[in-house]
């Protein structure tokens, strides 16, 4: 979800958000007064109140924009605030900011509040940083008013201001600050690099309660009267309920009624448990004349017969064709990448209240404007009418940022056929995994050819998929020309002088949903790229760092890829059956190299060693961005070896995590995380390494094996 | 039907369901909501308590076979172990979306309850059964050991602790 790559201009946005076209969730105009003004364009005059709190106990309370998911956005959004306002580290407490687009926009995005995209830290990091600064100028004027001196005679360090020896906490300015004018955004002067106290410092998480069972999830929010529902499905994507029996299931005990809604069928209880039994009795029967029968198997055969035909351009340089039928040596390599499910920990759930008046939203929503604007459509209200409340997330993957609010919508459905009563859509597990949104399953076909010098001359790929953002409200601005950006993202501007390209794109339609799936399209690209360099380091006779750095033309790029190779030892005997890969790439705007140390045992394949090098730009807390690493690596680890999801005559085999298998602790390898030091702006850092391990992988199976094993995953 | 069960220290009365998993009973019944839901299956271990001192997955425990047994949950894991791994979770940042903590810190202090000094084997072991979907398994590993160590100093410390290590 990259959306300043797509050249996605603010304006285009609210086109889109007001316009018709098929926008079902989006077409509405919203409240947009005060989002017109993104940061970075223009500066703003920021009202803290907004985002901090400061209460006369001392206390500091941030609201934090951008949903917490895992990915450590309390603790960095909450480290920019403190910077500025000088506050100590323990008064500080984050919590999630409610949906209000006016107000806690993505400002990355345009008027809308969301999280996504690997954006959260650096979309915020001059905003949050203008937050605390004005917030300290203003205690600053209110204790030089209590002490009768001027302000600029004043100093700030760990919460408190000092005048000589005397001194104030900022909780005892509170009320006094604010009657304080709010500072104009231009003339608030933010501190050098040099003088950080937080930036560039691990710090204690702030999120909280999470190793005490006190931390408040969706699945764990209790309201007075609430009801719990439960859901089935379609057993193929784009079938319709046709007749419900729930005769035994509504006289059984707690149940308050089992209902249809869009996508199904729901049995509403007292409980969890109560519902559960009563849905296991009842019987669903389904109009399936236009449901989905795809069979993954065959749509591979599919889409690999698209790549024979003439598709759509997406980058095309020099003359490949010749240039490939006078190379010296050329690699054809095919990669498969299957449909995922995110299966996120916490599966898909919302709160929900209807009454005549309003609704009321509780969940971990990535995209809180979406579920806003579409619960206001369906229930015919006026955005302001929709209350959302953004609950700490039990992880996401993207999966939370649903581009027309799916589980959302599903429970206001529900819920508003038991008005003024809260209801908590759960799914289960296997409904969660069955229910769609999946990660696009992508076909790849290289062929790329050396000189007899070892250079590369011309590169042709293939890629065929579904496009992510196809039948969406987010088509309009993530698609160009047929082709969506997501599709060749890593693919196409490759960091690598290639004078002789042709990327071309088919696309493939069908109703399995798709969505982005942590790292997006570069979990293909990202493959097929570095994989293909491997192979033609290979057939050139040369190493495969010393290649790429050969082809290269970036040099951030090419310092990454040097420091995973020093780091790991490159080039060292690792003994038989073992073998050593690398693999580097260039996503949500920062640098990646990995470097895979490996055992392969026949088809067994054990992941030994990880060395990890990132240029994020500034570092704004080193032990986040390792974290994001480590779990990058490891999210990616599971698709490479043992994740996949099968469909057959349109059902969906895999439910749950006995036959839908991701990484366990005892598939993990060791991880070494190295941050290039940097005062460039901060980059992403929740997505980048993931698509990366992939290639690493393989790479260093072939390393042992001369064998490139390119269809994943490895071992099924 | 009505059951009693020994909760964290304390009898407590449920009329529920026969058949009610232990994990319903604890969220729904007594608003113990630390001990999430994951896969309902004993697949992904979000789910671990402590019965009897030993790692069990709740999802698949009915409750009322667990009478007469001593239940301990996330909210209430004071062990010398307990409480070792939970302070070496929060000082080293171990969690990211943490849904999945609550199983892994009860998993990991059953283990250094049956093993003070499990090595990498025994935590691949007892730990594997506890999906982690960010995969913050390295700094589990890590965690465990550390909290192994603190175990161990902390027994040195203590009057009448070892002293001979």
């Amino acid at each position: 979800m990259m959306f300043r790559r797509t050249g996605l201009s603010r304006r285009r946005f609210l086109q889109v958000m007001g316009g018709t076209g098929g926008a079902l969730v989006l077409g509405l105009q919203l409240p947009l007064a005060r989002a017109e003004t993104p940061s970075g364009e223009q500066p703003q005059n920021w009202d803290p109140n907004a985002f901090i709190t400061l209460y006369p106990d001392n206390r500091v309370e941030i609201l934090i924009k951008h949903l917490e998911m895992g990915q450590g956005a309390f603790t960095g959004l909450a480290m920019l605030v403190a910077e500025e306002l000088d506050a100590a580290w323990d008064q500080l407490e984050a919590k999630p900011a409610p949906g209000n687009a006016a107000l806690y926009n993505n400002l990355m995005w345009g008027p809308m509040q969301g999280t996504g995209g690997s954006t959260g830290l650096s979309s915020s990091y001059l905003q949050m940083r203008q937050v605390g600064a004005a917030m300290r100028q203003m205690l600053l004027a209110a204790a030089a008013a209590r002490w009768g001196v001027s302000a600029s005679s004043l100093r700030t360090e760990q919460g408190r201001i000092y005048n000589g020896e005397q001194s104030l906490s900022y909780g005892e300015l509170a009320e006094a600050a604010q009657s304080q004018a709010i500072p104009e955004t231009a003339s608030l002067a933010l501190k050098d690099t040099k003088d950080f106290i937080y930036i560039g410092k691990p710090q204690r998480r702030l999120d909280l309660g999470k190793t005490t069972g006190a931390a408040v999830y969706t699945m764990d929010l209790q309201l007075p009267e609430m009801l719990t529902a439960l859901v089935i499905h379609p057993p193929r994507f784009g079938a319709k309920v046709k007749e419900v029996d729930s005769e035994k299931a509504k006289s059984m005990p707690g149940v308050a009624g089992v209902v249809t809604f869009f996508n199904g069928v729901a049995v509403v209880a007292d409980s969890f448990w109560q519902a559960k039994k009563a849905l296991d009795q009842v019987k669903v029967s389904w109009d399936e004349a236009e449901a989905e029968r795809l069979d993954t198997d065959a749509m591979f055969a599919e889409l690999k017969g698209l790549t024979q035909q003439q598709g759509l351009i997406a980058e095309q340089k020099g003359d490949s064709d010749k240039a490939m039928a006078s190379a010296a040596k050329t690699v054809e390599l095919e990669f498969t990448t299957p449909f995922l499910c995110h299966a996120t920990m916490e599966p898909m759930n919302c709160v929900a209240r209807v009454d005549k008046d309003g609704c009321e939203l509780w969940s971990g929503f990535q995209m809180p404007t979406v579920e806003q604007m579409g619960a206001a459509q369906m229930l015919g209200l006026k955005p302001e009418q929709v209350k959302v409340n953004v609950l700490i997330a039990g992880s996401s993957f993207g999966r939370r940022a649903n581009p027309v609010g799916d589980y959302g919508m599903e429970c206001v459905d529900i819920a508003r056929q038991f008005p003024g009563r809260p209801v908590k859509m759960i799914r289960t597990r296997e409904v969660d995994t069955r229910a769609g949104w999946y990660r696009p399953a992508y076909y790849n076909r290289v062929k790329a050819g050396v000189d007899s010098e070892g250079k590369v001359v011309a590169w042709q790929q293939h890629i065929a998929g579904k496009r992510v953002t196809e039948g969406t409200p987010f088509a309009e601005f993530m698609i160009h020309d047929g082709i969506d950006h997501t599709s060749i993202e890593g693919a196409v501007d490759l960091p690598y002088a290639i004078a002789n390209t042709n990327i071309l794109v088919h696309n493939h339609s069908h109703k399995v949903p798709v969505l982005w799936w942590r790292a997006v399209g570069h979990n293909h690209t990202a493959l097929a790229k570095e994989v293909t360099m491997d192979a033609l380091a290979r057939t050139a006779g040369q190493d495969a760092v010393a290649f790429r750095l050969a082809h290269g033309t970036n040099p951030r790029y090419d310092a990454v890829l040097n420091l995973a190779a020093e780091k790991a030892g490159w080039g060292k005997d690792l003994g038989p059956n073992r073998g050593m890969g690398v693999a580097v790439h260039f996503s949500f705007e920062s640098y990646v190299a990995l470097v895979a140390e490996v055992s392969v045992d026949g088809n067994e394949v054990r992941v030994d060693k990880v060395t990890c090098a990132v240029d994020c730009g500034l570092a704004v807390d080193p032990d986040v961005v390792a974290a994001q690493m480590e779990g990058g690596i490891g999210f990616g680890l599971g698709q490479v070896l043992f994740s996949k999801l099968e469909l057959a005559d349109g059902k969906v085999k895999q439910g749950n995590f006995n036959n839908h298998k991701v990484a366990r602790m005892r598939d993990m390898p060791e991880i070494a995380v190295h941050i290039m030091p940097s005062t460039e702006p901060p980059t992403g850092v929740g997505e980048p390494a993931t698509g990366v391990i992939a290639p690493a992988v393989v790479n260093a199976i072939a390393d042992a094996t001369g064998e490139y094993r390119t269809q994943m995953p490895l071992m099924s | 039907m009505k059951m009693t069960l020994n909760i964290n220290g304390t009898e407590r009365s449920v009329d529920a369901a026969e058949d009610i998993p232990l994990l319903w009973l604890l969220r729904d019944e007594l608003q113990l909501t630390g001990t999430k839901y994951g896969c309902g299956i004993a697949q992904c271990g979000a789910c671990t308590v402590l019965i009897d001192g030993k790692a069990s997955r709740a999802c698949m425990v009915r409750a009322k076979s667990a009478q007469g047994k001593t239940i301990t949950t996330i909210e209430a894991n004071q062990s010398a172990e307990g409480q070792a791994v939970t302070a070496v979770w929060d000082a080293t940042n171990v969690h990211q979306c943490g849904y999945c903590q609550s199983g892994q810190v009860m998993a990991a202090t059953a283990l250094l309850m049956k093993n003070p000094n499990p090595d990498d084997k025994a935590i691949d072991q007892a730990m594997s059964g506890v999906i982690c979907r960010c995969g913050t398994y390295e700094r589990v590993r890590r965690g465990i050991k550390q909290a192994a160590e603190q175990l161990k100093r902390n027994a040195q410390a203590a009057p009448g602790g070892s002293h001979d290590v």
